[in-house]
């Protein structure tokens, strides 16, 4: 049944060419199309009501669903072929002109290779480009470290003028794609692989610059961002059957860090953690590190992907192997406290 | 100000031969400013600035941000030294105001910030970046159904730039007309010339293998730029075009001229003299 239902989410594509025979045959990418990408049809959607919602990308509009903007807003789509940093600056020129460019590839293109265009183009010159990392951190598993992107949140955290932005699941994106429209200048938002376990029920009431407070407790505060949000609160029901209380926040916006935050972390809880599926160098962990350099000292630990490059796996099998699931995360919190 | 008038056809050959000659002596006097400047290379783009901008370019000094206006993206963003006096001289800003030219606080630097200069369409600088921003405001005016054009400057060796290939073969595949891709062919980079270092010709054969429009012409030549730049379809579905302008390095300038220690440098004292005495057509 398990395998039943993994192929539940695998993206078919078009029969052509003939039924395969085997029902556990797939045909595309199994990675590229699970149906909770919600992406290309919030897009589509806010797009049906405002002009200035554009979107591109960079040959994955069937992996990111930009295929839905596509067929609903043919005349504000633009698939700029493999070629990411064109893709970024032609959002740039189309931002000049007023429109609000969503631009979305690979976090580990988007970002990495992409990193100039948007400090460039987008940041300094405060155009409203929305560069969309998508399938960061570990997510791509298997693919490889070229396909894996843990330094997109050190590097994009880096450049001025730029909101550094992270979506935990489905209806966090929502609300980060409705809030961006309005928003000064550039933005990078960093996105999971779209598959990503529930945090929200609802689209829920986000503030950039603002976190979001997910349970409270005071024994220790877990500050998480991204994907690895659900295992972070999964890791505080967890230690709370210990009797350990946790706080969680949701540090949806990396950059600016909501320093309120992390100082009454600091002040009112025992510890702090920070949690995220990135290279812990300079990424939220380092944000951080280097704020609570000005505040009271606490037990503090960064938790995240040690400074190297990824062996490749199955993206379940990596999240447990860098301790980034519920059990993981709970037990660094526990060596936290014992050092506490 | 002088007193150009805007819109085709409105200013003489000599009028537009005496603002490029105004845009080489600004140039040498605000490189003495700042102590340094791109001399050569914005010496060899005098006339096409001049012929855009008293006699091409829809543009509304009084209104910087009018939206049907046309876009001019200088992608060599080096040579902004000689497009900020055009801008001053049609009252996009107050001529006094590159007096302090590079100085701390200056919205001036050596290339050009549109979020502190009116009348800069996009800021610059990093070569290989502006022909995609003009494909993107080409883009929006298709989407917008805007008729203006977007013109862009580019640098030969900036060709070496992989990302202009990117843009090229998408202004191609999405056929902005309304594109114009001007090559100042000035055939020097900062090590040699661009046919030692890397060689970018033939660059209408390359351009054209993209998908575009392409002719070439003598970049001093005012009545062949201007009767080019008449000549230019309007926006719309198309080749996008482009333009490469053979021109010198340093031009106007004999010490300069095609000289590779030129691209940047700083006139002083009796050089200085020298220079503008030769610019302004008098005897040294």
């Amino acid at each position: 049944m398990g395998e039943a239902q993994d192929q539940s989410e695998i993206f078919r594509g078009t029969q052509a060419g003939g039924a395969l025979r085997d029902a556990r045959s797939v045909q595309g990418t199994p990675a590229a199309a699970a149906p909770a990408f919600i992406l290309g049809e919030e897009l589509a959607d806010m797009a049906d009501a405002d002009p200035r919602v554009v979107a591109l990308t960079a040959d994955l509009a069937s992996a990111n669903r930009l295929v839905e903007f596509k067929a609903r807003h043919p005349g504000r789509f633009f698939d700029m072929g493999i070629a990411e940093k064109n893709m970024l600056t032609v959002a740039a020129g189309l931002a000049a002109c007023g429109y609000v460019p969503f631009a979305a590839t690979f976090a580990s293109f988007c970002a990495l290779l992409g990193a100039e265009q948007i400090r460039t183009d987008c940041a300094y010159p405060r155009m409203k480009v929305r560069a969309i990392g998508h399938h960061s951190g570990i997510s791509m598993g298997f693919y490889g470290t070229s396909h894996h992107a843990t330094e997109d949140l050190a590097m994009m955290r880096s450049i001025a003028d730029l909101t550094v932005v992270c979506a935990a699941d489905a209806n966090a994106l929502r609300a980060i794609l409705r809030e961006s429209v309005d928003h000064p200048g550039a933005m990078y938002i960093r996105l999971g692989r779209g598959r990503d376990p529930v945090v929200y029920q609802e689209v829920p009431a986000l503030r950039f610059g603002q976190a979001t407070r997910l349970r409270d407790g005071s024994d220790i505060t877990i500050i998480t961002t991204g994907a690895v949000v659900r295992a972070t609160l999964d890791a505080a029901e967890l230690l709370a059957a210990e009797g350990i209380e946790a706080r969680v926040l949701d540090m949806h916006t990396v950059k600016p860090l909501d320093l309120a935050a992390l100082e009454a972390a600091a002040r009112e809880t025992g510890a702090i953690l920070t949690v995220e599926e990135a290279n812990i160098v300079g990424g939220l962990g380092g944000a951080a590190a280097e704020a609570l350099v000005d505040m009271p000292r606490i037990p503090f630990r960064r938790h995240g992907v040690p400074d190297e490059f990824a062996p490749v796996g199955p993206p379940a099998a990596l999240y447990a192997h860098y301790r980034l699931d519920a059990a993981g995360i709970a037990a660094v919190a526990r060596e936290t406290l014992k050092r506490a | 100000m002088s007193e150009a008038r805007m819109g085709p056809g409105s200013n003489s050959d000599a009028f537009l031969a005496d603002r490029a000659r105004f845009v080489r002596t600004e140039t040498v006097r605000l490189s003495r400013i700042a102590g340094a400047g791109h001399y050569s290379s914005t010496f060899s783009a005098a006339e096409l600035f001049a012929c855009l901008y008293y006699d091409h370019l829809k543009l509304d000094p009084a209104n910087p941000a009018w939206e049907e206006r046309d876009r001019f993206v200088l992608s060599k963003g080096h040579a902004a030294i000689g497009l900020y006096p055009v801008l001053a001289d049609l009252g996009f800003f107050a001529p006094s105001a590159l007096d302090d030219y590079t100085r701390l606080g200056s919205p001036f630097g050596d290339h050009p910030d549109m979020k502190k200069i009116a009348g800069v369409d996009f800021s610059s600088g990093s070569l290989g970046h502006g022909l995609s921003i003009g494909l993107g405001m080409a883009l929006a005016g298709r989407i917008g159904g805007k008729g203006y054009r977007v013109h862009v400057m580019l640098g030969d060796g900036e060709l070496h730039e992989g990302q202009i290939w990117e843009a090229a073969m998408a202004a191609g595949h999405y056929r902005t007309q309304g594109l114009v891709a001007i090559v100042d062919r000035n055939t020097l980079c900062i090590d040699g010339t661009t046919e030692e270092i890397m060689s970018v010709e033939p660059i209408e054969d390359r351009f054209a293998a993209f998908g575009w429009a392409v002719s070439r012409i003598d970049g001093h030549d005012i009545p062949t730029i201007r009767a080019t730049l008449r000549a230019l379809k309007p926006a719309g579905e198309g080749k996008p075009q482009l333009i490469v302008a053979d021109t010198i390095k340093g031009k106007g300038v004999k010490r300069m001229e095609m000289a590779l220690n030129w691209h940047v440098g700083n006139l002083v004292g009796q050089d200085y003299d020298d220079v503008m005495a030769e610019l302004m057509g008098e005897e040294a």
